[in-house]
């Protein structure tokens, strides 16, 4: 694994004026985990929008694999094997789990524009679907509409539907926000257990979550890189702590 | 038990063999006239459904299916008595230029949703009204064009109606057949998240498309089923107001039931030929029924109906 498997070179996401994300170059080496952290605002799901082509950036470089995916839309970009969750849950509300599960399984696969053909998974889909519900704690949900699921439950979806796919890259955008302690414990359960080919990306604020899953930690703020460097030296690092310090000033 | 993971659906047997019974024991009692209504609820029944796919599995209020609709009336009624060609060639001939239309609609819809969608539909239908129209030459204008009658064999008014029924349930079973498949799923998928569809690797825009277009087929069809039995044409069959009813069948029935389509149909329509008897204020009478429709059961008559049994079903298993 010598070859990188994310590069971002001097990417900015401007909104009118606002650069939203200013001059960020990162480098993510495959099978790392990487985390993410900044305060409200400081980019970092727009970094993430920029990367998966939901909001392409306004100028710079992304490199996923070796190929250059830039302008590249969304759809191939999944289909190339990156794979995202969402920081307000994106879910099909009026679909059971188990069709979410199978759009999330095809979306990469063949058999998407199938007409007039059954609905019915193939032995080895449902085995991934099957063993991508078990990881996330939902194997009992499958007949249950989204929209009737907990928070939780809906989260752990987010989770599933984003391995099912067998990513090479997963980008995972705070998925214990919003969460009870004991349903952190399970996100935090969940990300442990990826294969560690895998190569991931984390957005998270709590940083002790964050210490115990991550080998780099890249920290944005105002858009900017602000500091890279293992957990250890990041949760030392003083720069990070004001920043950290001076937005709960703010919000108090 | 594996198979929650992908709910087979049986084939909805009891929906279509309602409609077969309660349509085809119609001639049995009805009059000629009565039976002609029932034709018409018929065809536009289809109409519905075809809008229904769009409104109620992916999420997209169409506006321009009525247009799609009488593209293809015209093209039938032209190709026989115009162009004098044979009446079997002018029915596949109207079913593809309305499955382009639409596709043309298609290409240019497809990257805009709510509100936009609907407006751009309207317009679209607008130019197609606009141009039988003025396109006197071809179309003959506001006096439109009328036919030669049918062929032979359809021609006595009870063996049409036959044949009309037994198209529609042939087309109701194909489009329930396209909704619950793996690409009808991606509709639904469409209609609850466009932006997770994308990250999940799907062009929402060539499923859409897709989509529009097949849609255009069945709306074809049954624009060409009406060439035969209005027997004329003219712009007041692609205009707007042609569009909204089959929407408003659509919402009446309820929307994404899609057999809720025939009860809408009869509703309207039975409606629109009771009220020109007293009030040629039909509009105004089709704007009550659809406030009417969005207060009292926005699910519409099917949606209510379903749910109402649903509910008592559940609260009679319940009790011991
Ligand atoms: N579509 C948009 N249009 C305009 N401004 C935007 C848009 N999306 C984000 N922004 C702005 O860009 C900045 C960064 O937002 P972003 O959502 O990336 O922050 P974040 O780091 O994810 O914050 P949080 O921790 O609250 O999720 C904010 O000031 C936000 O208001
Ligand atoms: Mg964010």
């Amino acid at each position: 694994m010598s070859q990188p498997a994310l590069v971002l070179e001097n990417v900015v996401v401007a909104f009118g004026a606002l650069k939203a994300v200013d001059d960020v170059s990162i480098s993510v080496k495959g099978g790392e985990r990487r985390a993410i952290i900044g305060p409200n605002g400081a980019g970092k799901t727009t970094l993430f929008n920029a990367i998966t082509g939901v909001n392409p950036p306004t100028s710079g470089r992304i490199i996923f694999e070796g190929a250059t995916v830039t302008t590249k839309p969304a759809h191939l970009r999944a289909r190339m094997g990156m794979s995202r969750t969402f920081q307000i849950t994106n879910l099909f509300p009026r679909l059971t789990v188990a069709e979410n599960m199978q759009l999330a399984l095809r979306g990469t696969g063949p058999g998407k524009f199938s007409l007039f053909g059954s609905a019915r998974l193939s032995a080895e889909e449902e085995e991934r679907v099957m063993s991508a519900l078990a990881i996330s704690r939902l194997g009992e949900r499958n007949s249950v509409e989204v929209h009737e699921l907990s928070y939780g439950e809906q989260r752990q979806l987010e989770m599933a539907m984003a391995l099912v796919t067998r990513p090479k890259l997963l980008l995972l955008d705070e998925p214990a926000a919003g969460l009870s302690p004991s349903e952190r414990i399970i996100v935090s359960d969940i990300i442990r257990a990826l294969p560690r080919d895998l190569t991931m990306v984390l957005i998270e604020h709590d940083m002790d979550l964050v210490l115990r899953l991550v080998d780099y930690v890249t920290c944005l703020n105002n858009g900017q890189l602000l500091a890279e460097g293992t957990p250890e030296s990041i949760s030392a690092n003083q720069r990070v702590q004001d920043v950290y310090l001076g937005k709960a000033r703010d919000h108090a | 038990m594996a198979s929650a993971y992908s709910p087979q659906r049986r084939i909805p047997i009891p929906a279509l063999a309602s409609i077969l019974i309660i349509f085809g024991a119609l001639p049995l009692f009805a009059s000629s006239y009565q039976i002609s209504v029932a034709n018409e609820i018929l065809i536009f029944a289809l109409l519905a459904m075809s809008i229904d796919v769009l409104a109620g599995y992916a999420g997209r209020t169409s506006l321009g299916h009525g247009a799609i609709f009488g593209a293809s009336t015209y093209i039938v009624i032209y190709w026989i008595s115009v162009a004098g060609g044979s009446p079997w060639i002018a029915l596949l001939l109207g079913v593809l230029a309305a499955t382009m239309l639409a596709s043309v609609f298609a290409l240019l819809a497809v990257r805009v949703s709510g509100v936009y969608f609907l407006l751009l539909t309207l317009a679209l239908g607008m130019i197609v009204w606009g141009v039988c129209l003025r396109w006197t030459s071809v179309t003959g204008g506001e006096n439109g064009i009328r036919g030669v009658g049918r062929p032979e064999i359809i021609a006595d008014p009870l063996v049409f109606f036959y044949t009309t029924l037994v198209t529609v349930l042939i087309f109701s079973f194909i489009i329930w057949r396209f909704v619950q498949s793996p690409f009808g799923l991606t509709l639904r998928g469409i209609r609850d998240s466009e932006s997770r569809m994308s990250s999940l690797g799907y062009s929402t825009a060539s499923h859409m498309f897709i989509a529009f277009t097949i849609t255009g087929i069945f709306a074809g069809v049954a624009g060409a089923l009406y060439a035969l039995f209005n027997n004329f044409v003219s712009p007041s069959t692609v205009q707007l107001s042609q569009s909204v009813e089959g929407l408003l069948m659509a919402i009446v029935g309820g929307i994404g039931t899609l057999f809720g389509a025939f009860v809408g149909s009869a509703a309207i329509i039975l409606l629109e030929n009771f009220v020109s008897d007293f009030t040629p204020r039909w509009p105004m009478v089709l704007g009550f029924m659809f406030i009417g429709t969005m207060i009292f059961a926005p699910e519409g008559i099917l949606g209510a109906a379903s749910k109402f049994f649903r509910s008592g079903w559940k609260k009679n298993r319940i009790k011991p």
